[in-house]
């Protein structure tokens, strides 16, 4: 069986024709395989979904009870069987409950990814090599200039500056899913452990993640806080309330923001951030190179992101590569406010 | 190296100034000497070694990336020091021992078991084994004595030695480009912060003082008496103004004061005297007390007086003084070439002098320092350095008079580089800083237009959620009808309160958004309106327009007002027309209820 015949994009999103399913489809299917709980990926409105457990809970959180026809939950490791191609689902580091998928056939194997990160992170299973034939990569920081380092340093840079400037609040910037848990876990980590403020927005998945055994608190909402409650705190919200009228009841704040993106100047600068913090959940130029290397593959299919340095490296290296041009993937830090973003 | 990287790194991101002197003061504190030392040198900019230059810094990168690579990152990046900085290849090192846990994840030993995934280039995965970061100390000292052969691999084993950040310090401070927006008033504010002094404390000993500033830090921290000056030329801080209001004048009595044009120049500070060996030392000062003798050689080089004088740097052409517009041209120019100083003459118009030789005037009244300074100009007898003439006046009526009409009050042809008038009290004594009730500034009346809010931009710090930046345009005929065409940016001169309306207003009628920026409806029957105050108009080709505004702000609301009602471009061409003509204040007639100025 040639790799295309086993999974193939469409209009839809990844088809495995033979299996009769879809991975990450960004249109309703009959049945889909979710890697992980970001709205991109995981939509409403499919037939039967098959997922982490934490993504159908997230997807549940998202979307209410009904968001599919059906649900199956599956384990890290853990086998499926559909007409007779097989699925089996490993970590990708990513956020909670985030998946790659192995999908084999007549000993053929492709994995796809989903978004990945082989960093460090507390708030969820570490990313797991799967030797495979074809691995399709994401690019969303498909360029050298992107190395993110260490995130205990970035959470260092802001503890510090909560310390010269005290009365001032720290108002942190976070994609509400994955990104915002990480950086409390971090903040907790360095030994901060005064009521972290969280936005509205955040707090349903904050303590969903506690809920599965993630100890992030305490916490307080900012809903309600008097002005001076709030000086010298560090309040997370998702980026898109940075600029909100939202964010006039904090005392002169420091406005900071978590995300790979921030390691460029001038994107710092856009976005009138005074304290860039480069903390990102999907791999960087050197784990996106390791990880391609370390999986053995020969082929390499390369979605959303910057696919053409990636796919000019892999070439360097004799990889057969080739962008996989499906749309409706983003970044969770870039695209437009999604519905669950909204301010209070 | 890195800590003061991190410090750049912070100081470029944060507008404020209290929050700059915050971050400059915790470094300055929390890093030794001489470390710290060579830091307020790069700050003040009182470093001085060979650049390297960008294209050393290509030959650097292209040696060690993919040319591919290189390109797509430096298109994405945008900048040169910054792409060769975050790209630049970690040295090869030891890749972690299982054990370690290292290997794939970057972290904790909860990463999972390594599969010699990640190569031993991450940067991360295992810092400065073999290359070392260097401390700035170790930077400024190497490259003083560095030979141009040996800069390329010294450069190259210091980038293999620091972090993303450090290298983008490193590469902007020896390119020279390290623009943070700190002046050296700024910095050294910051290290008066140490103790329990002033700025003003800080400058008085600094002329005196040497990087890395050991005996500074000694005293700002009391350990050490107070370093003792013996420069022979230094600089003394300015006596400044407050801007005269209307209500103002029924509290003063015009016989206790008098009056001078105020100059539309330079505020300069020029000292002169003798070493210890009789050597002559002669300086240009900013009234911020930045040294400009270098922009200036042909003025500073010549002063001959001992003593220091205080008065406006202005551009004299056969015996005539240039508009600011003039003295612009002369300014900010990277190499003073010959042909810019016979083009741009210098030249200094005194109005005070602070010492005499030894003899320090500044606590003698103005009337007694002014009749010194009356002597010492006709013994000094330099073409270049004349006295600021006095305005006379015996009642505030008159003075209005002249203050409209400056060319007829005395100033004759050189009306056109008048800005207002300075009163200054009698018995007033040189006070540093801004002491109330002694100098007034009494700035003529702004221009204004009427002009059509068009884009709007988010602000910075405090005003980063309201749209606070606006572009405003003036109506202009084009073939598809009359258009609004830019003219000009302003982003004060509103109070809080209008503030609020203008966001609300920005938020409400937003045609389309670009990043930061928000296009608002201008149409003739919808949009706002603006008076917009200004103090000077100058042709520019980098405007669309052809004009550009001096100190433009936002005078008022004008939301009675439709935009079709606002100004055309004739009205701008005609009051530069005057402007050139050297008739700039009777501009004022022409304008609809003029204001009293507050700056």
């Amino acid at each position: 069986m040639r790799p295309d015949q086993l999974l193939a994009p469409t209009p839809s999103g990844l088809c495995c024709k033979p299996g009769g399913f879809y991975i990450d489809p960004v249109r309703a299917v009959d049945r889909a395989l979710i890697t992980h709980g970001h709205s991109d990926h995981a939509r409403p409105g499919h037939g039967s979904v098959l997922a982490t457990q934490e993504t159908l809970d997230m997807m549940r959180l998202r979307y209410g009870e009904n968001f599919a026809g059906s649900t199956q939950a599956i384990r890290y490791g853990e086998t499926v069987t559909l007409d007779g191609v097989t699925a089996t689902f490993r970590p990708a580091g990513h956020v909670l409950g985030s998946a790659q998928i192995a999908v084999e056939s007549g000993g053929l194997r492709i994995v796809a990814s989903g978004d990945y990160k082989d960093a460090y992170d507390p708030t969820c299973a570490p990313f797991e090599l799967v030797k495979c034939d074809v691995f399709i990569t994401e690019a969303t920081f498909g360029l050298p200039v992107f190395r993110h380092g260490d995130a205990a340093h970035e959470v260092a840079k802001l503890l510090h500056s909560v310390s010269v400037f005290p009365e001032r609040a720290h108002l942190v910037g976070a994609y509400s899913l994955g990104k915002a848990q990480r950086v409390i876990a971090l903040i907790r980590q360095a030994g901060y452990d005064k009521p972290i403020y969280l936005h509205g927005a955040m707090e349903k998945i904050t303590y969903y993640y506690e809920s599965r055994g993630i100890p992030l608190g305490p916490f307080l909402p900012v809903r309600g806080a008097a002005k001076t409650d709030l000086a010298g705190s560090i309040a997370l919200c998702p980026p898109s309330a940075l600029n909100d009228v939202w964010a006039r009841r904090f005392p002169d704040p420091v406005t900071a923001f978590a995300s790979g993106w921030m390691r460029v100047r001038a994107r710092a600068r856009q976005g009138g951030i005074q304290l860039p913090l480069v903390v990102s959940d999907h791999a960087d130029w050197d784990g996106l190179t390791a990880t391609i290397a370390a999986t053995g593959a020969s082929e390499v299919w390369v979605t959303h992101g910057q696919e053409d340095a990636l796919v000019h490296w892999c070439q360097m290296r004799q990889l057969k590569a080739r962008p996989l041009a499906i749309v409706g993937y983003g970044d969770e830090d870039e695209g437009a406010t999604p519905a669950d973003e909204a301010t209070e | 190296m890195n800590r003061f990287a991190e410090l750049l790194d912070r100081l470029a991101y944060e507008p404020a100034r209290n929050n700059k002197l915050r971050l400059i003061t915790d470094y300055l504190r929390a890093t030794p000497d001489p470390e710290r030392g060579w830091a307020l040198a790069a700050l003040t900019g009182a470093l001085s070694f060979r650049h390297a230059k960008p294209a050393l810094i290509r030959t650097l990168i292209a040696e060690r990336t993919d040319p591919v690579l290189f390109a797509l990152s430096y298109d994405y990046v945008g900048d040169l020091s910054e792409t060769v900085a975050l790209m630049w290849p970690a040295p090869a090192r030891r890749v972690p021992s299982p054990a370690s846990g290292g290997g794939l994840g970057r972290g904790p030993a909860t990463a999972p078991p390594p599969d010699e995934l990640r190569s031993s280039t991450s940067p991360a995965s295992g810092r400065g084994e073999e290359a070392k970061a260097p401390t700035l100390t170790d930077v400024v000292e190497t490259l003083s004595s560095l030979g141009k052969a040996e800069l390329p691999a010294q450069l190259a084993r210091w980038l293999d030695g620091l972090d993303e950040t450090g290298r983008w310090a490193l590469l902007k401070l020896v390119t020279g480009g390290l623009r943070i927006g700190v002046s050296a008033r700024l910095a050294k504010t910051a290290a008066a912060a140490l103790g329990e002094h002033t700025a003003q404390d800080v400058e008085l000993v600094w002329p005196g003082l040497a990087p890395p500033y050991l005996e500074l830090f000694a005293w700002l921290e009391g350990r050490a008496e107070r370093p003792v000056t013996t420069d022979p030329s230094p600089f003394r801080p300015a006596m400044l103004s407050h801007a005269i209001e209307e209500s103002d004048f029924s509290t003063l009595d015009p016989a206790e004061f008098t009056a001078e044009w105020k100059w539309d120049g330079i505020r300069v500070q020029a000292v002169s005297g003798r070493d210890e060996d009789g050597t002559r030392v002669s300086r240009l000062y900013s009234r911020t007390g930045e040294d400009i003798s270098k922009s200036f050689p042909d003025l500073a080089d010549a002063l001959q007086h001992d003593g220091a004088l205080d008065g406006e740097l202005l551009i004299v052409r056969d015996g005539r003084v240039q508009t600011f517009n003039v003295l612009q041209q002369r300014l900010n120019r990277k190499a003073v070439t010959a042909k810019l100083i016979a083009e741009f003459p210098v030249h200094l118009r005194a109005y005070d002098l602070l010492h005499d030789g030894e003899q320090d005037l500044r606590e003698l009244g103005f009337a007694e320092r002014r009749e010194k300074l009356a002597a010492f100009i006709s013994k000094l007898n330099d073409p270049r350095i004349d006295l600021s003439p006095l305005v006379p006046f015996d009642t505030w009526d008159a003075l209005t008079a002249a203050r409209a009409d400056p060319a007829s009050a005395g100033a004759g042809e050189d009306a056109a580089a008048v800005e207002g008038v300075m009163l200054k009290r009698r018995d007033a004594p040189y006070v540093p800083g801004r002491p109330k009730g002694l100098w007034w500034k009494w700035k003529r009346d702004p221009l204004i237009v009427d002009a059509v809010l068009m884009y709007a931009q988010r602000g910075h710090g405090k005003r980063s959620s309201y749209y606070s930046d606006y572009t405003f345009g003036v109506w202009k005929s084009g073939p598809d009808g009359d258009q609004l065409t830019p003219v000009g940016k302003a982003y004060f001169g509103f109070t809080d309160e209008e503030l609020l309306k203008i966001d609300r207003f920005v938020r409400h009628n937003t045609v389309e958004r670009f990043g930061p920026v928000r296009e608002v409806v201008h149409e003739p029957d919808q949009g706002l309106v603006f008076e917009v105050a200004f103090e000077g108009l100058q042709r520019s080709t980098r405007h669309k327009s052809g004009l550009a505004m001096r100190f433009p702000r936002i005078s008022r609301l004008r939301f009675d007002k439709p935009p079709r009602d606002a100004d055309r471009i004739e009205t701008l061409e005609r009051m530069l027309d005057r402007i050139e003509a050297g008739r700039a204040t009777t501009v004022a007639p022409a304008i609809e209820s003029p204001k009293a100025v507050v700056s």
